[in-house]
C-alpha cells in the first residue's frame, strides 16, 4: 500500500521511526512544513526553546544524559547560525545530535534569500557530517544515516539542511527504511590487547587514565573492573568524571590543569600510562612534552585519528573501549602493587585538594558539599563554564556515569541551564541540579521561561560574583593584576529576574538559616534558582599556567 | 606553510594523494577544508568523475611536513571518503599537466 506524503511528513515519520519522542527547537519561515507536519505528530512532543541555541543545548543535554541521539531544528539563517555553538559543541564532546535545520526553496539558493545562509557550508567543519537535500525521496535515505553517523563509532552531530520546497514535495511512498542505528566497530586486535595486557603486567607503577569515551561506550563498569584486578590507580578527565566514584580507593580524580596536586604529582611518576578514550587534551596534558615524562603509552580510541595526534603511544589500539576492555580484563594478573598504591596513598595524604570552607554553605566549596548532600547519586549534574565549573568538578562527588554534563572541549558558557532542561526532560524521575555562574547564566537566561514552561525538575544553583571569574583570575595571575572587562560594574537582581521569567527563586545570602533554605529549595518539586554571592577573589586552585608542565603548579 | 616561497618550495619533499569519493557538490569542500582550517597548503588538485559519474576521484599534490599522517587520517574519516592512496611527488597524474601551468 502506497501513501502519499510530503517531505515534511516523510522526515516527522522517519523521526517517529528512530524512536524519537521530544523534539526542541525554534521555528521559522522556512523549517514551517516540518512545523506543520511536526504539530500532527502524535508520538514526538516538541519543546519550544527561547532561542535556537537553547535548543541544540536543550538536546545535547538529552543526548548527554542517556547516550541516545537527540533531535533539534531551527529555521534558515539566523535561526541556522544560531544553532551553530551548540551543534560544535556536541562535536567537540563527541555528542550524538542530529540537527534539522530549514533552508530556502532550492531555486533561491544562492541568490540571497530572505533568511538564506550557507548553512551546509558553515557546518562541515563541526559537523561529523553534513546534508543538503535535494529532493522529498532523499531524506529516505539520508535521515536513517543521519541517525546512523551520529551513532556510530565515535559519536558526533550531523546537520541535515533542507529547503522549504524538498519539505512540500509531495511523494508516493511504499516502503520505510530501517532506522539509523549504530554500526559495529571490528573487535581489537588480539595480539595488541596481549601486548598492552604484557606491558600492565610488567609495569611497577601504571595509571588508568579515562575519557569521555568510556562515559559513550558504557564501560565504565568494566573499567573499575580492569582498574581493581591490576590495581591501577585512576585519574579522569573532565569528560569522565563519574566513571569510576571519586570516593574509590584507587580514584585519583581529574587530571591537569586543575587537578588536585596528588594527581598531576602520580602521573608524573608513572611507568605506564593507560589512555582509554581520552584525548590529550591540552588542558588536561598540560605542556605534551613534560607529560608523564617516565610513562610508555598506550592509547585505546575507537577514532584512528586521535591515535598518536597529539603524543604517540607505544601501543595504540582502534578500538570500541568497552570491547577492548573485555579482552584486556582476563588477560591482566591481578596484582596488588603494593609499593605503587602506598606511593599514591602517600602523595595524596601529603598533596591533597585543599578545599577551605567547605564547612560553609556560603563559600563556593561548602555551598557545592552541602548541595551534595541534600541530593543522591541518582541526581544529574549539570555546570556552565567558569570558576564554578572547575570547582565543582573538583568538590562535588560524583558517583555515576552520565551524571555529570559539562561542556568540556568547546567551554561554552551558557550550556548548563538548556543542557540541564534538556537532562531533566529525558529522565524526569532524576533531580537535575544546574552550577552556574553570573556570567554564564545570561548567555541563555531565556530558558528559564523554557524550565518554566516545562515544568522541570531543575535546581539552578547561581554562585554570583559579580565577575567572570577565570579571566579575572588569568589577568590577577598573568596579566600583572589589570583587570579589564571581567568585573560586572550593573548587578541585575538574579531573583527578580528569576521570578520575572516564571521560576522560584531564593536567594541564600538572605536566608537565616542557609542549610534549611537549601534543602528545602532543592526538595521542593520544579524549577527553582538559588543564588548565592561569591568573593570575586577567589581562584581556582590549583592551577598549570598556559603553556606550562603539569608538576608546575600554582597555588593551594 | 603559506609564507614560504616558490624556491624554498621547490626543495620541499612532495607527496601526492589520491582519493575516492562519493560524487556530489559538497564533497570537495569537505576534503580541502580539513586542509584549510590547519593553514596546511594544498599545492595542486584534481578531480574527475570515475566510471557512472556516482564517484568522483581527488588528486591533490601537497607538500609532506609532519602533519600528513594525521592529515591522512582526518581525510580517511570523511563520509564521503572511499579511498584514500599516497603516493611519491614523483606521480605522473601532475607532471604530464605541466604544459598547461607555465607562467
Amino acid at each position: 500500500m502506497t501513501e502519499t506524503l510530503t517531505g515534511a511528513q516523510i522526515a516527522v515519520r522517519l523521526l517517529e521511526r528512530q524512536g524519537i519522542r521530544i523534539v526542541t527547537g525554534y521555528p521559522g519561515g522556512a523549517i514551517l512544513p516540518i512545523y506543520d507536519a511536526l504539530g500532527q505528530s502524535t508520538a514526538i512532543r516538541h519543546v519550544l526553546a527561547r532561542h535556537e541555541q537553547g535548543a541544540g543545548f536543550v538536546a545535547q543535554g538529552m543526548a548527554r544524559a542517556t547516550g541516545q541521539v537527540a533531535v533539534c531544528m531551527a529555521s534558515s539563517g539566523p535561526g541556522a547560525t544560531n544553532l551553530l555553538t551548540a551543534v560544535a559543541d556536541a562535536k567537540l564532546d563527541s555528542i550524538p545530535l542530529v540537527a534539522i535545520t530549514g533552508q530556502v526553496p532550492k531555486a533561491m539558493i544562492g541568490t540571497d534569500a530572505f533568511q538564506e545562509v550557507d548553512t551546509y557550508g558553515l557546518s562541515i567543519p563541526i559537523t561529523k557530517h553534513n546534508f543538503l537535500v535535494s529532493s522529498a525521496e532523499e531524506l529516505l535515505t539520508v535521515i536513517p544515516r543521519a541517525f546512523a553517523i551520529a551513532a556510530s563509532g565515535r559519536p558526533g552531530p550531523v546537520l541535515i539542511d533542507i529547503p522549504k520546497d524538498v519539505q512540500s514535495q509531495a511523494i508516493e511512498i511504499a516502503e520505510w527504511p530501517e532506522p539509523g542505528r549504530a554500526e559495529a566497530v571490528p573487535a581489537a586486535d588480539p595480539a595488541l590487547i596481549a601486548r598492552c595486557a604484557a606491558l600492565i603486567n610488567a609495569a611497577e607503577r601504571p595509571v588508568l587514565y579515562l575519557g569521555g569515551g568510556v562515559i559513550h561506550a558504557g564501560a565504565a563498569g568494566t573499567a573499575i573492573e580492569l582498574a581493581e584486578k591490576a590495581s591501577l590507580p585512576t585519574v579522569m578527565t573532565l569528560m569522565a568524571l563519574g566513571a569510576m566514584p571519586v570516593d574509590h580507593a584507587l580514584a585519583l580524580g581529574m587530571l591537569g590543569m586543575h587537578a588536585a596536586r596528588y594527581t598531576n604529582l602520580a602521573l608524573e611518576e608513572c611507568d605506564l600510562l593507560i589512555a582509554v578514550g581520552a584525548r590529550f587534551d591540552d588542558r588536561a596534558t598540560g605542556k605534551v612534552a613534560a607529560f608523564c615524562p617516565q610513562a610508555k603509552i598506550v592509547h585505546i580510541d575507537i577514532d584512528p585519528a586521535e591515535l598518536g595526534k597529539i603524543k604517540a603511544a607505544h601501543i595504540g589500539i582502534v578500538a570500541d573501549v568497552g570491547e577492548a576492555l573485555d579482552q584486556l580484563l582476563p588477560a591482566v594478573g591481578a596484582n596488588a602493587r603494593t609499593a605503587w598504591i602506598d606511593r599514591c596513598r602517600a602523595l595524596k595524604t601529603e598533596f591533597p585538594l585543599a578545599m577551605h570552607g567547605a564547612a560553609d554553605p556560603r563559600s563556593h566549596f561548602g555551598l557545592i558539599r552541602s548541595v551534595a548532600a541534600c541530593l543522591d547519586d541518582e541526581a544529574t549534574v549539570a555546570t556552565d563554564v567558569g570558576q564554578h565549573q572547575m570547582w565543582v568538578a573538583q568538590a562535588y562527588p560524583l558517583r555515576r556515569p552520565r551524571q555529570w554534563l559539562t561542556s568540556g572541549g568547546l567551554g561554552t558558557m551558557g550550556f548548563g541551564v538548556p543542557a540541564a532542561i534538556g537532562a531533566a526532560l529525558a529522565e524526569p524521575q532524576r533531580t537535575v541540579v544546574c552550577f552556574t555562574g553570573d556570567g554564564s547564566i545570561l548567555m541563555n537566561i531565556q530558558e528559564l521561561v523554557t524550565a518554566a514552561e516545562e515544568n522541570v525538575n531543575l535546581k539552578i544553583v547561581l554562585m554570583d560574583n559579580s565577575a567572570l571569574g577565570l579571566v579575572h583570575q588569568q589577568q590577577t595571575l598573568f596579566y600583572g593584576e589589570r583587570l579589564f572587562a571581567s568585573q560586572f560594574k550593573a548587578r541585575p537582581d538574579f531573583i527578580k529576574v528569576a521570578q520575572g521569567l516564571g521560576i522560584a527563586a531564593v536567594d541564600l545570602d538572605l536566608a537565616a538559616n542557609p542549610c534549611a533554605t537549601l534543602v528545602e529549595a532543592i526538595t521542593r518539586p520544579g524549577p527553582c534558582l538559588i543564588h548565592v554571592s561569591i568573593d570575586s577573589e577567589e581562584k581556582v586552585y590549583p592551577m598549570v599556567p598556559p603553556g606550562a608542565a603539569n608538576r608546575d603548579m600554582i597555588g593551594a | 606553510m603559506n609564507a614560504i616561497n616558490r624556491k624554498e618550495q621547490n626543495t620541499l619533499a612532495r607527496a601526492v594523494l589520491e582519493i575516492d569519493v562519493n560524487n556530489h557538490p559538497g564533497v570537495m569542500s569537505h576534503v580541502v577544508g580539513l586542509f584549510s582550517r590547519r593553514a596546511y597548503n594544498v599545492e595542486g588538485i584534481l578531480c574527475l568523475p570515475v566510471g557512472d559519474g556516482k564517484q568522483s576521484r581527488i588528486w591533490l599534490l601537497v607538500i609532506e611536513d609532519q602533519r600528513l599522517p594525521q592529515m591522512m587520517k582526518q581525510v580517511e574519516k570523511l563520509e564521503d571518503v572511499i579511498a584514500l592512496r599516497r603516493h611519491t611527488a614523483e606521480h605522473a597524474v601532475f607532471q604530464d599537466l605541466e604544459s598547461f601551468f607555465r607562467p
